[in-house]
């Protein structure tokens, strides 16, 4: 799936003109890009949080080569995805393949 | 910022629309990448990021209260890796 398929789903779902759909999606993706670039955590209800983190430099490796490396520090973004998200992934599995494990007491 | 900042940011900038439509194509876009995962499919943003299912093995663990060996079934979760774009953003190179 790509930013097109996500502008068509909120077209499809939301009664918007395309072009409207189109740019609020990029509005959206923007406005969360730009407040990482400020450092600032961006905190999504029922999805998840997405938080800068900084990574202390470190050694690594060139892998064809093998000559070691500095790796500078740097300014990371990391999601954390919420209980919901998550649920979400695994309930949706069970529900398609009946992967719930046998003898697993029912809720 | 929380989903209600962003939501009014995004109406201030579009007085043509109430602050309702922004809020639910917010959640729609939010809905689309969890429903994409939940089918396993991936979600590729160009100059975002990308999100996709990882999947974890089954393992021993152990329940911290008694002690008692449990085994932990796999298990999928939702993974981002933050695009070229917004890596370097982040980063303050751009």
């Amino acid at each position: 799936m790509t930013k097109a398929d996500i502008i068509s789903e909120v077209f499809d779902k939301v009664g918007l003109p395309k072009q409207d759909a189109e740019e609020l999606v990029e509005m959206i993706l923007d406005t969360i890009k730009l407040t990482l670039k400020e450092g600032e955590t961006v905190k999504l209800s029922g999805f998840g949080n997405f938080v800068v983190r900084q990574k202390r430099s470190r050694k690594g490796r060139n892998p064809k080569t093998g000559q070691e490396i500095e790796i500078t520090p740097r300014s990371v973004v990391s999601f954390r995805p919420s209980m919901i998200f998550k649920d979400h992934v695994i309930e949706t599995d069970s529900a398609t393949d009946g992967a719930v494990p046998a003898g697993q007491p029912a809720e | 910022m929380t989903k209600a900042e962003l939501i009014d940011k995004i109406s201030e900038k579009r007085p043509g629309l109430t602050r309702k439509q922004v809020e639910v194509v917010v959640n729609s876009v939010l809905d689309s990448i969890k429903d994409a995962l939940a089918k396993e499919d991936k979600v590729e943003i160009r100059g975002f990021g990308s999100f996709r299912i990882r999947h974890r093995r089954a393992k021993e663990g152990r329940n911290p209260k008694t002690g008692e060996t449990v085994s932990v079934p796999p298990k999928k979760v939702p993974f981002f890796k933050a695009g070229k774009e917004m890596r370097e953003m982040v980063d303050g190179k751009l």
